[in-house]
């Protein structure tokens, strides 16, 4: 099966998010409060190696499995969207302790409640989709 | 060795699979950023036939759809074979400042008091969905969330990615610092 890998893929990161607790929303109201380094570990070391590995990536013209040189897309330089949308997305990021992978995480780990979160974040999708043509950019 | 997997990992190690795993999907000719699922599944349920954003081919998503059953498996799977048994170490400043709040520190990943379901009141309810519908449309309107801004933008040196992830801290703080004590 084509997709297995993704599926395998999704397992580590599902894993790797409750094993580093990054999924708590105890841990991300400590990084709020500037009370520890954990989750600024966690971030920091993922970026640090992202971007070695980008470098190298470009640097070393790689292709993907069929073949492809890896391309990685330039984000578009509209300010408004990444500033407000941003900010926004902090505070429900604080409040539910959750981002989008890790509310589907908590959902696997047991934590049932979560599902109302997603209905919620499903819910805010909607909302921009229907008023996107509307909000400054 | 599931002895060693069982216990909570340092965070540098996390850092380094995270890092793997958005390398792993480039190499599978893919990228890395978990909330464009949420728009896939908004095309499921049918909000293609009125909004042209939900309007596209939502088979070409279907490579991080299965990352999502992935994800929801891989906490099933920390749960059932990897669980810990010790209490996650929370900074003492953060149990005293969450006390001060009423929220109890119970040791757990989630506060009981916030995500039981024998505590799902109406004020609970009301704060996940609020919670969510902010991280649902903030997301959208930045264009990714903390894995395709923080992680795979910043990896890749995108000034855009910078903006929308001081935009996620400063959200955070004012929801952490001026909000909290309104709310709780």
């Amino acid at each position: 099966m084509k997709g297995l890998k993704f599926i395998l893929a999704g397992i580590v990161f599902g894993i790797v998010m409750v094993k580093s607790e990054a999924v708590s929303w105890y841990r991300i109201q400590e990084m709020f409060r500037f009370q520890s380094f954990h989750m600024y570990g966690i971030i920091g070391t993922a970026v640090i190696f992202g971007m070695i590995s980008v470098f190298l990536i470009k640097k070393l013209k790689l292709r993907d499995v069929q073949g492809v040189q890896i391309r990685l897309a330039a984000k578009d330089k509209q300010w408004v969207k990444y500033a407000v949308g941003g900010l926004i997305f902090g505070l429900g990021w604080a409040l539910t302790g959750a981002c989008p992978g890790p509310m589907f995480v908590n959902i696997g780990y047991g934590y049932l409640a979560m599902t109302i979160v997603v209905l919620g974040a499903l819910a805010g999708t909607f909302v921009y989709g229907r008023v996107k043509e509307r909000l400054p950019h | 060795m599931i002895e060693l997997l069982k216990q909570p990992w340092p965070w540098y190690t996390s850092g380094a699979v995270i890092a793997a795993i958005m390398v792993t999907l480039l190499f599978f000719g893919k990228s890395f950023g978990f909330s464009s699922n949420l728009r896939t599944l908004c095309t499921l349920a049918g909000a293609g036939k009125k909004t042209s954003f939900f309007d596209f081919d939502w088979k070409t998503q279907k490579w991080n759809l299965l990352f999502l059953l992935g994800s929801v498996l891989g906490g099933l799977i920390a749960r059932t074979w990897l669980q810990s048994q010790q209490p996650l170490q929370l900074s003492a400043a953060t149990i005293t400042d969450l006390n001060a709040l009423g929220i109890h520190f119970d040791g757990q990943l989630e506060p009981e008091q916030l995500f039981g379901l024998q505590s799902l009141s109406l004020q609970n309810v009301g704060l996940m969905l609020a919670g969510g519908l902010l991280i649902g449309f903030g997301s959208r309107y930045a264009g990714g969330c903390t894995s395709g801004h923080a992680i795979s933008g910043l990896s890749n040196l995108q000034l855009p990615s910078l903006v929308a992830v001081i935009g996620f801290f400063a959200g955070g703080l004012i929801m952490t610092h001026l909000l909290f004590p309104l709310i709780f």
